[in-house]
């Protein structure tokens, strides 16, 4: 196993957030986790990335008990762990392109020629080439996620954790944002963990799916597995979630 | 954790007393990270220095550059209350030609080191915990910490090291231009000689004053850094979060430097 949650318990704010959770992602593998608001989902990932610890259960990355790692431990652990976060998280002062280079200027030390090289080279991949020398707030919403997609893969991380990759995207940007998803996952063979609430993000790019609620998985499977559930639960978000697309004239 | 990403575990509720240990307790645990930040950001200083320095020289801009307009205003009406006030009274005894003397011992002891402080807590201070909270909330400070980024060496330190660097220049400066509106008010009301008020000022300020001076000024700098980051770092909730993080950051630092001024003014003389 690439990542395993074990029996996570998590209390924020006074309420039970993680309750009892525990999933498991093999190497290469790509999971979406969804669910509605509130269940979990992100601070799922602010555990797996050591941003939160759990009250209770384990938390295994790469053979590690990443709960029980130090903090010089745990900034090696990160060097190999990449994340999308929902906003970008674009630092506003800096370029695009210093945004992208600032991990392996401040991290790797390598020389300003290494550095043009490989931020180019991942500018290129992700159409933001034209974009180098601007700042965050020049730039859209989906070209900002894109960026902080580069900055978060120019590292070569082996896990890659996405935060709602496509939210507030319209939706053929969407799309776009997928296909990179599935692209960069063939390219550098990372394995994958995706919070989302977007469903048919979710079956387009993942192998398998778990469904949060009341901070413990309901359901797991690939994805036909998922759209075959007879979970009521589960049944009644994917009815909610292509209703209102139809409603509103969405496409997907 | 000194940067945490949860909200606090204990928030106060309950009965008066029980709500009065959770905020002794919140308040120590604060303490207890605020003191670890300023000692970690220390600890970042020979890596800031070996670096490109950008960052420190962009923190010196802030802090230095952007507020001598406001020093410089303040310190002139500063001192030019001084000796008016003090101008006055001495003038009753007919000792106003020792105006300099006490407008200087003041400015040097005191006001030039508070008044500096007030003015950095407010103006770079305030400014600090705005931009800190405001990449707390947007998870630009999370986003450092998945890079491997130590956000504390990377935002906290070279801001501490531009504070301290300038707040006792600054110190200086607001000095010389209280002393100078100290001297306009008792030339221009109290007839006191420009030579007289200056033979004042040379002769009977000791080096021991300037001293003190610095060290309240140094002091100052780490601890309106320390309050300013620590309280941008732990905000939480949207803007509504940073606003109260920027709030309570000039607070803090308004009560603290007036405190910490007393204590160290206590040890000294």
């Amino acid at each position: 196993m690439m990542v395993e949650l074990v029996n996570v318990y998590k209390r924020l704010g006074g309420r039970n957030i993680l309750n009892g959770l525990s999933v498991s992602i093999d190497r290469g593998e790509t999971l979406a986790i969804v669910g509605p608001s509130g269940t979990g989902k992100s601070v799922t990932l602010n555990h797996i990335i050591g941003l939160m610890s759990p009250d209770r259960g384990s938390i295994n990355v790469m053979g590690m008990d990443i709960t029980k790692l130090g903090y010089r431990e745990l900034q090696k652990y990160r060097s190999k762990v990449g994340m999308l976060f929902q906003s970008g998280a674009l630092l506003g002062w800096m370029t695009v392109y210093d945004n992208v280079a600032l991990p392996l200027r401040e991290c790797y030390h390598l020389p300003e020629d290494k550095i043009r090289e490989k931020v180019d080279g991942i500018l290129n991949l992700l159409s933001l080439t034209d974009s180098a020398g601007k700042f965050p707030n020049q730039i859209s919403g989906g070209m900002q996620k894109r960026a902080g997609l580069a900055r978060a893969v120019v590292c070569n991380p082996e896990i890659m954790l996405y935060d709602e990759p496509t939210s507030g995207l319209d939706p053929v940007m969407s799309r776009k944002i997928d296909e990179l998803i599935i692209s960069l996952q063939k390219r550098f063979s990372m394995t994958s963990i995706v919070v989302t609430h977007d469903l048919c993000s979710a079956f387009g790019i993942a192998d398998k799916i778990a469904m949060l609620y009341g901070g413990k998985v309901v359901e797991y499977g690939t994805p036909e597995q998922f759209k075959a559930s007879r979970n009521e639960l589960v049944r009644e978000f994917i009815r909610a979630q292509f209703s209102i697309n139809i409603q509103t004239g969405g496409e997907r | 954790m000194i940067i945490s990403y949860e909200p606090d575990s204990f928030p106060p509720t309950g009965d008066l007393v029980s709500r009065l240990g959770r905020t002794g307790g919140i308040f120590l645990r604060n303490v207890g990270r605020g003191t670890l930040l300023v000692l970690q950001a220390f600890a970042g200083i020979p890596r800031a220095l070996a670096g490109s320095r950008t960052d420190i020289g962009r923190a010196l801009g802030q802090c230095g550059i952007r507020s001598f307009g406001v020093t410089s205003t303040v310190a002139l009406f500063t001192g030019m209350i001084l000796g008016l006030q003090a101008g006055l009274i001495l003038r009753a005894y007919g000792q106003e030609m020792r105006v300099g003397y006490l407008v200087a011992q003041t400015m040097f002891r005191e006001m030039g080191p508070f008044m500096t402080a007030l003015i950095l807590a407010a103006s770079v201070g305030a400014a600090m915990a705005a931009q800190m909270g405001t990449m707390k909330v947007s998870q630009e400070i999370a986003a450092l910490e998945v890079m491997s980024i130590n956000p504390i060496h990377f935002l906290v330190t070279p801001r501490l090291i531009a504070m301290m660097l300038m707040t006792p220049v600054l110190t200086v400066y607001t000095d010389f231009i209280g002393i100078l509106g100290g001297a306009l008010v008792a030339n221009t009301q109290l007839d006191v000689s420009w030579t007289a008020y200056y033979e004042n000022v040379r002769f009977l300020l000791t080096s021991r004053e300037i001293w003190v001076g610095f060290f309240k000024a140094w002091v100052f700098s780490v601890l309106i850094t320390g309050i300013s980051c620590f309280q941008g770092l732990s905000a939480t909730d949207g803007a509504v979060g940073v606003g109260t993080a920027t709030r309570r950051s000039v607070v803090i630092c308004f009560l603290t430097v007036l405190i910490t001024g007393y204590i160290i003014t206590r040890m000294f003389y």
